[in-house]
């Protein structure tokens, strides 16, 4: 039997491969990279592409990812795929826009008002039937 | 009958809001459901992620990350992640008294402190509270993506970066089960090094490209890991705490209207009695 290492795929929202192989391709930055079971342990970042994955009789499986980091470990490989599409200068946008968004909420604190009015109104409603509860409990037991 | 119209517009407006609380009892509960799986769906990767940076902290890199280096703390961040409504009970209450408890920890030793703020409710209380708010993600929904969290995060990591905070904390609701919500702070960063591993020898990892871009890169998705796995936790513990306190609502509601359904009767039976002791007495006046 040949030798095989296991494998799993997952994204922060789920779980996509988890399954053994005799060897995976995957677009690591510097270029494609092949591992064979017992593989040193590496780090690598990857770009999009697609992770393949030989399982034991000769199937194929192919996933595409947008980015991500890659771990391996002699006997597991971890593929820590991106779900969203990353580059350094977006997520500066980005949080410039977090940034702006908090700056923005603090001077105008009407956002939503008319949402918080109605909701303020039924929580209201709420207390008032819970104050009557206790009061009722109170003359109840005296 | 003019009987006790106040009491019946009483019992009409009570059955109303009954109305809407069980309807929100209801939708709280198959809402939980999905959050509860999304919470399971997204758990491998914060599984994965923690076990590779475990490794990390357990080898012996040729770099040294300022993420796992303790420094001197003069200011620290905060996360706090909040639901986007209320009616949920005393859920952010809860969270926000352990928040404040723990900040003040910090400012009693002169530390100064800096806050982002995830969900509505964590933006309203610290726009009361007063503090040095850095950016803020609201209105995320059912299904936050990590996406829409990426530049809040950011904002902290690049003030961890520049030094000008030293240490990160989150605050965000455990779902431990349907009934109990536990409001926990987390450090962080620094990373807190566990040395349970049982391997000590020397070895390191291979870099693709370099130690540094590969540790950052990794180290930034293991906080965001983080900070989005305490957002579908906090999800699926304001439904759950949602649905208990609208059914708690929903039967208080009951058991009021069946009193004022019993006071309205009463008053009814006293105003009949009346008439026909007014016709009894009429009758043999005659």
């Amino acid at each position: 039997m040949s030798m095989t290492v296991h494998v799993d795929i997952v994204s922060a929202e789920k779980s996509i491969f988890s399954g053994v192989a005799e060897m995976i391709f995957a677009p690591a930055e510097m270029g494609e990279v092949g591992i064979a079971p017992r593989h040193a342990p590496m780090l690598a970042r990857m770009k999009a592409g697609e992770v393949r994955i030989q399982q034991p009789g000769g199937e194929e499986a192919d996933f595409f990812i947008s980015g991500g980091m890659l771990e391996v470990q002699p006997h597991v490989v971890t593929v820590l795929a991106d779900t969203a599409i990353r580059a350094a200068d977006l997520d500066e946008a980005a949080a410039l826009e977090a940034k702006q968004r908090a700056e923005a909420a603090m001077e105008d604190k009407q956002v939503e008002m008319d949402y918080a009015k109605a909701q303020a109104e039924l929580i209201q409603a709420v207390a008032q039937l819970q104050a009557i509860e206790r009061l009722r409990k109170r003359s109840g037991t005296s | 009958m003019a009987v006790g119209k106040e009491i019946r517009e009483k019992i009409r407006s009570v059955k109303s809001t009954q109305k809407i609380t069980s309807a929100m009892e209801m939708v709280a509960a198959s809402k939980m459901r999905r959050a509860q799986e999304r919470m399971d769906a997204s758990r491998p990767y914060s599984d994965k992620i923690t076990a590779v940076v475990s490794h990390l902290a357990n080898a012996h890199p040729e770099y040294h990350h300022s993420y796992m280096s303790e420094r001197e703390v003069k200011r620290v961040g905060f996360i706090i992640i909040s639901s986007d409504r209320g009616l949920c009970g005393g859920l952010n209450v809860n969270l926000f008294r352990e928040a404040v408890k723990a900040i003040k920890e910090h400012s009693d030793q002169g530390t100064e402190v800096d806050y982002t703020a995830i969900g509505s409710k964590a933006l309203g209380f610290l726009g009361r509270m007063g503090g040095n708010l850095v950016s803020e993600s609201c209105q995320l929904g059912d299904q936050p993506e990590i996406s829409s969290l990426i530049g809040s995060i950011k904002v902290m990591l690049n003030a961890f970066d520049e030094e000008n905070i030293d240490q990160l904390y989150v605050v965000y609701n455990q779902f431990v089960n349907t009934m109990t919500q536990k409001p926990t702070v987390r450090q962080v960063l620094p990373l807190q090094q566990d040395d349970s591993e049982e391997y000590s020898h020397h070895w390191d990892y291979i870099y693709e490209p370099d130690a540094k871009p590969v540790m950052d890169t990794l180290l930034q998705r293991y906080v965001e890991s983080i900070v989005y796995q305490g957002v579908v936790e906090n999800i699926a513990c304001e439904q759950s705490a949602r649905m208990v306190a609208m059914k708690s609502a929903t039967d208080n509601a009951g058991d009021l209207i069946d009193e004022l359904e019993l006071v309205y009767n009463k008053a009814r039976q006293t105003a009949i009695t009346a008439e026909l002791a007014d016709i009894v007495g009429g009758a043999a006046a005659v």
